[in-house]
């Protein structure tokens, strides 16, 4: 009891120290481990400026934070700031006049020569002016790989999509899962997206994805690719876990081979302890195709009548994409800075394979950016199916999956 | 006659019980805006192509013909209506049964009508997370047999898609039923203890009487039971949502989470609005024929 009345005091008397700060709520759905770790860092540099963070975050994931977020928006209470994934998602509500124009501190700041790639300020950007701040890259094509199932199988970490599939039975013979999957929607749809990069090169993609061409996607090229997703499902069959930390988890310990994964993936192994080329191995693109996609998260902030509010707002916008920052935010994060201009030498081998990718120019859009979340959804619950599924084809799969493409805004 | 020979005028009928008529106000424009007016702009917009924002933009019946070319909404069609047609004919007959033992005067019948209705006192959420335990095959009821000996018993109705809206029955049915017990308890009470006597007077066995006698007389409690199952039928969704989010693949899919998702997590409203229609023409195409048959007609007695 004493303790209690000692916290509700101890809060009272942080509430009332408060007053003269702005505050600001800001939702996410950052909240696995690492994930936590690396929005604290937003927190810390938000709350050192004077202000202060009050820490929205949405447990489950986007799927179940979007909504929420977005009814709050539509409902008239918006929140101070709130992560979004870059591309469409937002689309409506801008058009709509509901977010904050930040074209003034991005003209200030430059964003326009620092932010690199520039595709990550397009999808900011309606009408000429800049509606979000882009705080990271992340990219889905990633495998990650435990070093030690291989070894307890006997057989080499492979280096290639390939190998993994020729390693599977060695894996199964030793107990293990060679494919760990979670089971919700969007783990499904993603890990056919990689997959689909990975064999089907980056032109059927393009074709398919932003010319929406359904003859591209039931050809014989994308035909290999669904084909790929059949063996890749029936490497995962064994795999139980609903959400991808529990999948990371898997590899992490051991218990399975690998996982088809986006780069967060990287803040559960740091957790852990683990470093790349120890534990873990990660491989850009399967091993086949070395491109990573550049979506990633963006923050938003709603228009709010409250002039001291929007200040903080646009505080808030320019220390998030400040180069101390973005420094410490990617790191915790495990994904890649949204600035050309910063010295990420402290990044781990995974990192910098991602960093070098991307000063090649190897980059593609995101799925969110180049289709609707409705076409995504439709995509999203054939994946479901066919992943669950072990009768679906690959032939009706993919009949479905070029009908949704055909009809695709 | 003569009541109304000393009131003098006849008071105008709109006038009657006027104050009655002015408390029921708000519960008539609470029923005129929002079950009929909302309902109205669902049915209006869902002939639109309305994405994250509602908009005037008609599009005939498209978002109809998507529906029902869609696999997910046919799966999830075929489920409500398996989960419907069992939930029903169990709940009734699990509650009823309980009731008519819990009448036979047993010993602590307060204490087994708490135990019975206690699931009733939990949210869907709080069911369909115990029962995805239970039913887990690693560490549920599968585990705990496999641990006694039998190693090759298998029951994991949550992971195998052809019994999976089964293994979500089985939590509804035991949430559900202990409320219609209840009820049935409670009209299996108001029974007049003479109607027993005569019974037993005439020899007829007790089972019998039952089945002619009191479950005719229960005629209006059955109603209301069925009534209470019914509606939570149609909106089953937490659970799902609990037990299996739909899994695996699409297997346990319901009509209501179709229209949650569609509605906000794929931002295209006019679908979830088509799909809600279509959940409530089907209510509408049962509702009709029953309330026609219970009170149209003459009026019964």
């Amino acid at each position: 009891m004493k303790t209690l009345s000692k916290l509700l005091a101890t809060g009272a008397f942080l509430a009332a120290g408060a007053v003269h700060a702005t505050e600001l709520e800001v939702t996410h759905w950052w909240t696995s481990g690492g994930e936590a770790a690396a929005v604290a860092e937003f927190a810390k540099a938000f709350d050192a400026s004077g202000n202060t963070w009050v820490d929205g975050a949405i447990a489950g994931s986007g799927g179940t934070a979007r909504p929420i977020i977005i009814s709050r928006i539509l409902g008239g209470d918006p929140m101070g700031a709130t992560q979004l994934n870059h591309g469409r998602q937002a689309e409506e509500l801008v058009e709509a006049g509901l977010m904050l124009d930040l074209t003034d501190i991005a003209t200030e700041g430059d964003w326009a020569n620092v932010v690199n790639p520039t595709s990550l300020l397009d999808a900011c950007t309606l009408d000429g002016k800049i509606y979000c701040v882009p705080v990271n890259i992340h990219s889905w094509q990633w495998i990650w790989l435990s070093n030690k199932a291989f070894a307890d199988a006997g057989v080499d970490t492979p280096a290639n999509w390939s190998e993994f599939v020729a390693a599977a039975p060695a894996l199964e013979a030793a107990g293990k899962v060679p494919l760990a999957m979670g089971q919700q929607p969007w783990q499904s749809n993603g890990a056919f997206g990689v997959i689909a990069i990975a064999i089907g090169g980056q032109d059927l993609w393009n074709k398919i994805n932003i010319d929406k061409d359904a003859d591209a996607a039931a050809g014989p090229e994308m035909a290999k690719v669904f084909e790929a997703a059949v063996v890749a499902r029936q490497m995962a069959s064994k795999s139980r876990v609903q959400d991808w930390n529990q999948a990371t988890n898997m590899v992490i310990t051991g218990e399975a081979g690998g996982q088809i994964m986006g780069d967060w993936a990287q803040g559960e192994f740091q957790i852990a302890g683990q470093t790349a080329g120890n534990e873990y191995e990660c491989l850009p693109g399967l091993g086949v195709n070395e491109v990573i996609s550049t979506g990633g998260d963006a923050f938003y902030f709603p228009k709010n009548d409250d002039p001291a509010i929007t200040a903080a707002q646009k505080e808030l916008a320019k220390l998030m994409i400040s180069q101390e920052v973005q420094v410490a935010f990617n790191l915790k994060k495990g994904s890649l800075p949204v600035r050309g201009d910063i010295d990420l030498s402290a990044a781990n081998d995974c990192m910098q394979k991602g960093l070098q990718i991307l000063a090649d120019g190897n980059v593609m859009l995101s799925g969110d950016e180049v289709l609707s979340a409705d076409t995504q959804g439709q995509i999203e619950d054939l994946m479901v199916e066919f992943w669950n599924d072990p009768s679906y084809s690959a032939a009706d799969a993919q009949a479905a999956y070029a009908a949704i493409i055909a009809d695709a805004d | 006659m003569s009541m109304q020979d000393n009131a003098g005028k006849r008071p105008v009928r709109l006038l009657r019980n006027l104050n009655a008529k002015i408390a029921s106000i708000p519960m008539i424009a609470t029923a005129l805006v929002v079950f009929i007016g909302c309902t109205t702009w669902t049915v209006v917009y869902s002939f639109t192509d309305s994405k994250l924002l509602p908009r005037l933009n008609f599009v005939g019946l498209d978002q109809y013909d998507r529906l029902w070319g869609t696999r997910r909404w046919l799966v999830s069609i075929e489920n409500l209506a398996w989960y419907g047609f069992c939930s029903m004919i169990l709940t009734l007959l699990i509650g009823f049964t309980l009731a008519a033992l819990l009448d036979r005067k047993v010993r602590f019948e307060n204490t087994f009508r708490t135990i019975l209705l206690y699931p009733f006192a939990l949210s869907f959420i709080v069911t369909g997370l115990v029962w995805q335990w239970i039913l887990n095959p690693d560490f549920g009821v599968q585990q705990v047999v496999r641990d006694w000996g039998w190693t090759t018993f298998t029951f994991d109705p949550l992971y195998n898609p052809q019994i999976v809206i089964f293994g979500i029955l089985i939590a509804g049915i035991w949430q559900g039923s202990g409320l219609i017990m209840v009820i049935m308890l409670a009209g299996l009470r108001g029974i007049d203890e003479d109607i027993w006597k005569a019974a037993r007077v005439d020899g007829i066995p007790t089972w019998k009487t039952y089945v002619v006698v009191i479950i005719p007389m229960m005629r209006p409690v059955f109603v209301t039971a069925l009534v209470l199952i019914a509606s939570g039928i149609v909106k089953v969704y937490d659970l799902v949502v609990a037990q299996t989010s739909g899994g695996p693949g699409i297997a346990s899919e319901v009509p209501a989470k179709y229209v949650y998702d569609k509605m906000f997590a794929s931002q295209n409203l006019a679908q979830g609005f088509a799909a809600s229609t279509m959940m409530l023409v089907s209510v509408i195409i049962i509702l009709i024929p029953w309330a026609y048959l219970e009170f149209g007609g003459k009026k019964r007695g």
